[in-house]
């Protein structure tokens, strides 16, 4: 980032807002109807973090029946329901939609914009979430129960073998997938045409060219998403055979499709945690981000590579051992731009000036973790190995060190981050101690022993399994509640903060903090940027 | 303080990394089995030469991490430097992971192209999958069975203790010989399954429609537990695979022995058509089969899962429809996950679970249906 002046000058731009926006609706029209980037971004964030608890609350059912072996609390049926609900839960009700709220907050402040582009499709966007979930969680209490064939829907037990409940399954992914594409779409429009004058796009911040790159694969593969379950509904209802052998068609066919969505996905949900981490640590370590461009062109080959290592998800169904090849080398080369990113972080702290509050202490804990999944990602590419480990709790592990404690983990940094800048006011530091070390340890209590479980062989989605693997199963469930009522401090945390309690806090906020956002005042005026700034 | 706490964020790992060090040796409980193929031990062998070169890449970028944390930070008076970037540096540390890369796929390639290689068998099992069963079809001998879990339902539900193999027993255990290239082509009858036998470092998915192949060829005798490795619904839990390797001398006693049973069970099944079970006797199969084969889906009670799987109780199809009755067991109904019992019971079990189902639970027909109703159903008569 080069220096920045701000043409309108920041003190007066308060009362300047208040002579065109009269009359704003109160109380909860305030929030149904606003068109406001920061409003809709709070409200996209506390959606994910209610999701996230329900989500959460899933992951304990599944913890507490898998604590010992037997079937004490659920039946396998529901368990298998808990399994699939909270995957769609935590991916499309969390992540998702969390990172939307980061971007709504932040793009527009980053480059200097007075509000996205699109300011009421922003709102629909977030508005048909709720019921999005609201019929997908609904679904649970039908006869039947709701999906239980996993978070990937196979075909064709999501077809011919699954319950009525698919219907309202299929239409509540095309709602999120609408509302993403619309999210996508906004995003995009935003950092093409909304960049304040001299702000070109090699001078962007980094979480705004990740968001950009994650913005374009949205628009890519969530339409693939929606014609999977399409054809999943035309295969249960309508009398089509896309996945069924007996009628022409072919139930890998549908794997094919899920993953040429599915992984790009993945990184969907990690590319703008890339960018949050970009942002934390050269702040905390007082130095420029090293490498901004390779940084830039690692994202985005990272996204391009995602369209060519889907069938690394499949290697067990059966390919030709050609395309088996070509997918474990093309899955192995995205750890090149990925080590690459991990390399400039480093760096980045190298010879710094280091400090840890919160944030920092979120974004290394990121590094650390996310890196140890990233590691165990590159074992999973390699074929051969891949059958034994395919389908074991060592994927699990694999996921949760990749979402939870890359994903999730960057979120909170975060949040912790930008959230005075929101709301004026220093976070409570001692409850954000407490909610990091209590998280960190308890995630990998949670998480670790996972590997050993699955290499020994235990395979995932079972509500009840062999003696073997019964002490680390106590493990894990135990590092899952505490994780689980860790999170509990992060929602004081957070309502304390909303109620604007705790110290004020400089424009600047952190020491060694840069960028538009820092500029503008504490808290976020409603209105920013309503004459752009000049970025040198 | 601050330092002290950052610094443990890192340190925090390494018990975690002496365990995975520990589980070097092959204890299974803690690190993939090394297994009885040649195979399985190439597998492992990757396996931990992956795990060590990732050990040593975190080791490696961690400590240059937390040396810079300790010595480069605000409170030790570091003063922040200027550079921000350095092109030889990064040309690198992308070249190097590169080499490394290239270094990992060339074993793995030769590994995979061996597992791949199903040519030259030197006999060959149908495996099929099916809701929560595999059945095994010796293709070079008369011998089929299906192989369903052993363990209690009562250890499952905790009234019993549990046995040293909970859940990875079956009944009747699929053989092979040692030694000889075994082909398993691999299928299934409804949902996707995946057949895995970790020592064998096997993991195949069973496509409905479509068959995959796979082989071994196990240096020890022994008995091998797996599981089935893919959500295939309610009791993908319940679905272990045990195969046990013989030397070949017992295993051609043994297939001899089984094709023996196989053609006396026919005879028998040609006799029981003759004759007229008692309802008594009929009533005590026909509990035993339902339990064993129905109650998965059905229920032991006969009500079922309401929206998942229709109640037997009070059933239209039972209370009226006797030749539909015995018709959708023998063939099974598509479009539903009512599969065919027509391979896995006799016609003279399936005519005792009909008498069972038609006067259990207060569906009293009074009906009484013996194996030659049976058959005329199959014959079409």
């Amino acid at each position: 980032m080069s220096t920045i002046t701000d043409t309108a000058g920041n003190t007066n731009e308060h009362d300047h807002h208040d002579d065109h926006h009269h009359g704003a609706p109160k109380g909860i029209m305030r929030w149904l109807l606003t068109t406001n980037h920061k409003d809709i971004g709070t409200l996209y964030l506390w959606f994910a973090f209610i999701m996230f608890l329900v989500g959460g609350a899933m992951a304990m059912v599944i913890r507490a029946e898998l604590f010992q072996p037997g079937l004490q609390i659920v039946d396998p049926n529901f368990f298998n329901q808990m399994t699939t609900v909270h995957g769609l839960i935590m991916v499309f009700g969390a992540v998702m939609p969390a990172f939307t709220g980061l971007a709504n907050w932040l793009v527009p402040m980053m480059i200097g914009a007075p509000d996205m582009a699109l300011p009421r499709m922003n709102n629909w966007s977030f508005w048909i979430l709720p019921f999005a979930f609201l019929i997908l969680l609904a679904s649970l209490f039908m006869e039947g129960g709701g999906p239980s064939f996993g978070w990937t829907f196979y075909a064709p037990l999501s077809t011919t073998y699954s319950s009525d409940s698919t219907a309202l399954f299929v239409f509540s992914v095309h709602i999120m997938g609408i509302s993403s594409i619309m999210g996508a779409i906004n995003v995009i429009v935003t950092i093409i045409n909304m960049r304040a004058p001299g702000m070109t796009l090699m001078k962007m911040p980094m979480f705004v060219w990740t968001w950009l790159i994650t913005a374009f694969l949205l628009i890519a593969v969530m339409p693939v998403l929606a014609a999977a379950v399409t054809m999943v509904l035309t295969d249960k209802y309508f009398g089509t055979d896309f996945f069924n052998a007996a009628g022409g068609g072919d139930p890998v066919m549908f794997q094919h499709i899920f993953w040429f969505f599915g992984h790009p996905e993945v990184y969907i949900m990690i590319l703008p945690a890339f960018g949050i981490i970009s942002h934390i640590i050269p702040t905390f370590s007082r130095k420029k981000l090293f490498g901004y461009a390779s940084m830039v062109y690692a994202t985005a080959s990272i996204a391009l590579l995602s369209f060519v290592v889907w069938a690394h998800h499949m290697f067990t169904t059966g390919m030709p051992v050609g395309a088996e090849l070509f997918f474990m080398v093309a899955t192995m080369l995205i750890s090149v731009p990925t080590g690459v990113k991990v390399f400039n972080w480093v760096a980045t702290m190298w010879q710094g000036s280091m400090t840890f509050e919160i944030p920092m202490l979120f974004a290394i804990s990121f590094i650390v973790l996310f890196t140890i999944g990233g590691l165990s990602g590159l074992m999973l590419a390699i074929t051969p190995v891949d059958f034994q480990y395919h389908d074991t709790y060592f994927v699990v592990a694999h996921f949760h060190y990749v979402l939870v404690t890359g994903a999730v983990f960057s979120i909170m940094a975060a949040v912790y981050y930008w959230l005075p800048k929101w709301t004026g006011k220093m976070f409570d530091i001692r409850l954000a101690k407490w909610h990091f070390w209590c998280s960190l340890v308890s995630v990998n209590v949670l998480f670790f022993p996972m590997h050993f479980v699955g290499l020994a062989g235990m395979p995932r989605r079972i509500p009840d399994y062999a003696l073997q693997f019964a002490d680390f199963n106590q493990w894990i469930s135990i590092g899952g509640f505490a994780f689980g009522l860790s999170q509990l401090i992060f929602l004081a945390l957070v309502i304390k903060a909303c109620r604007k309690q705790g110290e004020p806090v400089t424009d600047q906020v952190w020491d060694g903090a840069e960028g538009l956002e820092w500029e503008i005042p504490s808290p976020a005026p409603y209105h920013t940027f309503d004459t752009p700034p000049v970025v040198r | 303080m601050k330092l002290l706490k950052s610094v443990f964020s890192g340190t925090a790992l390494l018990p975690f990394l002496l365990m995975a060090q520990e589980s070097a040796d092959s204890r299974s409980d803690l690190n993939m089995r090394v297994g009885v193929t040649d195979i399985s031990e190439q597998v492992y062998g990757l396996h931990m030469l992956m795990f060590w070169i990732c050990v040593a890449i975190a080791v490696a970028v961690f400590s240059v991490m937390f040396y810079s944390m300790v010595k480069h930070r605000k409170a030790a008076g570091h003063k922040p430097a200027n550079f921000h970037e350095n092109v030889k540096v990064e040309i690198v540390w992308t070249i190097v992971p590169f080499l490394i890369l290239i270094g990992m796929a060339i074993p793995a390639a030769s590994t995979l192209i061996e597992m791949e290689d199903t040519s030259k068998p030197d006999m060959t099992v149908l495996v099929t999958g099916s809701q929560w069963k595999w059945h095994y079809k010796y293709m070079d001998n008369e011998v089929e069975f299906f192989s369903t879990l052993a363990t209690q339902r009562e250890q499952i539900e905790n009234q019993f203790p549990k046995g040293e193999n909970y859940l990875l027993e079956v009944d009747r255990p699929l053989v092979i010989p040692t030694g000889q290239k075994v082909r398993f082509l691999i299928t299934s009858d409804d949902v996707i399954h995946s057949w895995w036998v970790p020592d064998f470092a096997v993991k195949k998915d069973a496509n409905p429609g479509f068959i995959n192949e796979a082989w071994t060829r196990v240096n020890k005798p022994g008995v091998y537990r797996g599981q089935c490795a893919e959500l295939c619904g309610k009791d993908h839990g319940y679905m272990p695979v045990v195969v046990i390797a013989k030397e070949p001398a017992d295993y051609a006693a043994w297939i001899g022995e089984q094709e023996r049973i196989a053609l006396e069970r026919q005879a028998e099944e040609q006799r029981l058509l003759a004759m007229n079970m008692s309802k008594e006797e009929l009533m005590a199969t026909g509990e035993r089969s339902y339990n064993a084969v129905c109650a998965a889906c059905h229920q032991p009670n006969g009500e079922g899962l309401p929206g998942v799987f229709p109640a037997l109780k009070n059933s239209p199809l039972i209370m009226n429809d006797l030749e539909g009755h015995i018709d959708i067991i023998l063939n099974g109904r598509t479009g539903t996950s009512m599969q065919s019992f027509s391979r896995q019971l006799t016609m003279s079990e399936i005519a005792a679970v009909v008498t069972y189902t038609r006067n259990a639970w207060g569906n009293n027909t009074g009906d009484i249906v013996q194996a030659k109703d049976v058959n005329a159903v199959m014959q079409g008569e």
